[in-house]
């Protein structure tokens, strides 16, 4: 049975159990590596009481297959699995999963890395936080670009 | 020839609609963005040249001159702030 790669919700996820999941199935699996990336309570100086996520149905998912195929290829990995949360969030909540698995541990740190750096800059998201001056679309980070640039990929994004 | 364009983020709240059909001469994404710009008032503010304003094609990133295949559906959104 294959397991779905790339999966775009409003529910939580539970870091365990997606680890188990993709780790198991692979008994020549030797490295798992995860990030997952969680709402702060302050931006730009403001604080941020919740955060709203946008995102363009049907591209996203293309969007985050397309890198996942570009981390195979690059990297020598077993597996890999990406959640991206949408919808109403607050402050402590998790957004974003990602988990790779390889044999040996370096291929498994990059290319969770490079999933992470590709994210940023070209999968279709958008966030709106609301602030005590009210609500603000949050501003691309032109060291997100930096950080897929390093991977040789122009990203042009900020 | 008639494509489907959608707006999203901040551009969708400026332009006051999540989507439009239009019929349209543009042979590439910038034609089609200066064919809005020209609608003038909202259209021309968000879609200004001097803004940072990102487009797909087919749900698939694009560029200026990336050509408009017919029935093609366009988006035109922000920088993506995702992860």
């Amino acid at each position: 049975m294959s397991l779905p790669r790339v999966s775009i919700q409003t529910d939580d996820f539970d870091l365990t159990a997606e680890v188990n999941t993709l780790r198991q199935q692979d008994a020549r699996v030797g490295a798992v590596c995860s990030f997952v990336g969680t709402v702060r309570d302050r931006n730009e100086g403001q604080s941020v009481s919740t955060m709203e996520l946008e995102h363009y149905p049907g591209m996203t998912e293309k969007a985050i297959e397309a890198m996942i195929d570009e981390a195979f290829r690059r990297f020598d990995i077993l597996g890999a699995r990406v959640i991206h949360r949408v919808g109403l969030l607050q402050p402590l909540d998790q957004i974003v999963l990602v988990v790779v698995t390889s044999a040996h541990r370096g291929e498994s740190f990059q290319a969770c890395e490079f999933l992470m750096d590709y994210l940023k800059t070209q999968a279709p998201f958008w966030k709106k936080e609301q602030t005590p001056e009210g609500a603000r679309w949050v501003d691309a980070r032109v060291s997100d670009d930096a950080a897929l640039a390093k991977w040789g990929i122009q990203a042009s994004n900020a | 020839m008639s494509i489907q364009i959608r707006f999203f983020a901040a551009i969708r709240e400026a332009v006051g609609t999540p989507s439009l059909t239009l019929d349209t001469q543009a042979a590439t994404v910038g034609e089609l963005r200066d064919e809005l710009i020209g609608r003038g008032g909202v259209w021309a503010e968000a879609l200004a040249r001097g803004k940072s304003v990102r487009a797909s094609v087919n749900q698939a990133m694009a560029e200026d001159a990336s050509p408009l295949p017919a029935g093609a559906e366009v988006a035109f959104f922000p920088p993506v702030t995702g992860g």
